[in-house]
């Protein structure tokens, strides 16, 4: 290593890790030589990663090492990331937690795994997730849970788990998430990390597998905002492979962090702040919206009033729109295929109900149910409709208000295997964040503080295209305040 | 709405799934759980409300007709689980 290569080149955010390489204080292959090493050490503990890619990643860092020397380096130019493993990565395994995907090799690579390759970014390899993305807690994932570092008897959240947590333990700068109900929020919070989860369209879902179609959104994860949005700048953006993608120019997401929070109205909806909100996670909002009144915002109520229907209207679109989106699964032209298949109706059912765990099969079979003849009217139809009223609480709310904040989660990190076996009590995790997706709004998840060892997120929601504000009003707070650079005793 | 088990064995035969006899009684207890917790929503009146079927109301966009894929059937076939002859092996369908 060169002699002036800092040994601490893992605490650094993404924006300090791309001065000292602009600087010339290290290289990329040294940082992510540094990295590696850390993953080595740490993983077979944490079980953030499916699969690490060492030999890619070296290669990938001289090579951007070759362009920094021409001049040809951007902010991401030779910075490591990671995956998620639902994002296709050409010539590497591609599992999505689930042992259907176990031994697939994807053909290509995803739009976002594109875009942050030509911005130079190295990769460290796939984290892991819950199967399908099908989960608050990773633990529906075929390679076994991930552990929290902040204490690993506790879950890092889910369904982006494995990503949240090698960016809490320091193992990458950054990484990919996608959300569907929560899935980059709430494990952003559990971990104590910075999440967002743009509006849907913003992030071209090309090359995601998807889960359900018009919910699921990728966005990036990391220590701040500010990483957030160097990451951001480089998934955004339109693509004609998606058809929902959205035509609208990026914009420079770093260049708006900086905008005073001065005459800001942010809404505090009544219905977060209520019964099944933990009292220690609801001082530790309090404490962060008190903050945020000494940077000069104003604190507006505001009412969402059909909040507590978003998880039964979840729970009939996601599961329709899984049962859909996974029928393609059929062990004929990728992925698990059983033994000895006696003819070919016992080929399909055989190799999916092999193939796919027992919460994917709960969605399935929910989602086969809710659209089946005799039921698509009062389920799937109804569900669409009070879909609609929710976007509309939403709507009403922003005719008042510039962003919406409260807890991300009604509670910190549960035990593992505290919730496993209670399907119900497991998908109440994502009570606050589910009604952002139905609505397809942007929202962020940063620390706010501790209950215990166990990290509290601030959740802020915007209007549609407002990621630049919601950046900017997590990245005001991460001035004042020092919780972003907390790091678990244990991976320090 | 609870499920019984012979509902459970006909969904899972609609969503080609073969489910163990012995785990039908867990999944008719589950789903109807799930179901129970979605028939929240009948206490709602629709009655005018237009279905929300994408977040921002836009409808599917279209590209023109033309070849835009190259063809990569050996790509694609490497990672099949059987194939012969450029084709996907299935077992038989007609006797």
């Amino acid at each position: 290593m060169n002699a002036s290569a800092p040994a601490t080149m893992h605490e650094q955010t993404i924006a300090q890790l791309s001065a000292g390489l602009a600087a010339g204080q290290f290289s990329s292959e040294e940082l992510t030589r540094a990295f590696l090493a850390r993953i080595e050490r740490d993983n077979p503990q944490l079980n953030a990663f499916i699969t690490i890619t060492a030999e890619l990643a070296l290669a990938q860092a001289r090579a951007a090492d070759e362009h920094r020397r021409r001049n040809q380096a951007g902010p991401l130019t030779g910075i490591p990331i990671a995956h998620k493993d639902i994002f296709c990565t050409n010539g590497v395994r591609t599992s999505c937690g689930s042992r259907m995907l176990d031994r697939f090799i994807a053909p290509y690579d995803a739009t976002v795994v594109e875009r942050l390759h030509a911005a130079g970014a190295v990769l460290l390899g796939k984290t892991n997730m819950d199967e399908f993305a099908m989960g608050s807690s990773n633990e529906t994932s075929y390679y076994g849970p991930v552990r929290n570092p902040w204490d690993v008897n506790a879950v890092p959240g889910g369904s982006s788990g494995g990503s949240a947590a090698a960016i809490a333990a320091r193992l990458t700068p950054g990484a990919t998430g996608t959300d569907t109900g929560g899935s980059i929020r709430q494990p952003a919070a559990l971990c104590g990390i910075t999440g967002i989860k743009p509006t849907y369209g913003r992030v071209s879902r090309w090359g995601m597998i998807a889960y359900a179609s018009s919910l699921d959104q990728a966005g990036p994860m990391a220590r701040t905002a500010e990483d957030c949005a160097l990451l951001l700048a480089a998934m955004a953006g339109f693509d004609p492979r998606d058809s929902t993608s959205v035509d609208q120019p990026v914009p420079d997401y770093a260049a708006g962090l900086n905008q005073p929070l001065a005459g800001l109205k942010i809404g505090l909806p009544k219905e977060y702040f209520g019964e099944g909100l933990d009292s220690a996670v609801a001082e530790v909002v309090t404490e962060a919206i008190a903050e945020y009144r000494r940077l000069g915002a104003e604190m507006v109520e505001i009412s969402l009033p059909n909040s507590q229907l978003a998880i039964p209207v979840y729970y009939v679109v996601a599961p329709a729109e899984c049962s859909s989106n996974l029928a393609r699964f059929d062990g004929v032209r990728y992925g698990h295929r059983c033994e000895n298949p006696k003819d070919l109706l016992d080929l399909y059912t055989r190799s999916r109900a092999e193939g796919f765990g027992a919460e994917v099969q709960r969605r399935i079979l929910i989602g086969t149910f809710v659209l089946s003849t005799g039921y698509y009217d009062a389920y799937y139809l109804k569900a669409q409709q009070i879909r609609r009223l929710i976007s509309d609480d939403f709507r009403r709310a922003f005719e008042q208000v510039d962003v919406i904040a409260g807890p991300t989660s009604p509670t910190v990190a549960f035990n593992l295997g505290e919730k496993v076996d209670d399907p119900i009590t497991m998908y109440l995790s994502d009570i606050y964040t589910i009604a952002v997706n139905l609505a397809g709004l942007p929202g962020l998840s940063l620390l706010a503080g501790f209950v215990g060892q166990r990290p509290v997120g601030l959740q802020l929601i915007g209007n549609y295209f407002a990621e630049e504000r919601l950046l900017n009003v997590a990245h005001r707070y991460q001035q004042v305040t020092d919780w972003h650079d907390r790091v678990p005793s244990a991976f320090a | 709405m609870s499920l019984e088990v012979d509902e459970v064995a006909k969904i899972a035969d609609l969503a080609r799934l073969a489910i163990r006899a012995e785990d039908a009684p867990a999944y008719a207890r589950n789903l109807s759980a799930i179901l129970e917790l979605v028939d929240q929503m009948n206490a709602i009146d629709t009655v005018g409300v237009a279905p929300m079927a994408h977040p921002l109301d836009k409808v599917q966009r279209l590209r023109s007709d033309v070849v835009a894929e190259s063809n990569q059937r050996e790509q694609y076939q490497a990672i099949a689980p059987r194939v012969e002859a450029g084709l996907y092996l299935v077992p038989k369908v007609i006797e």
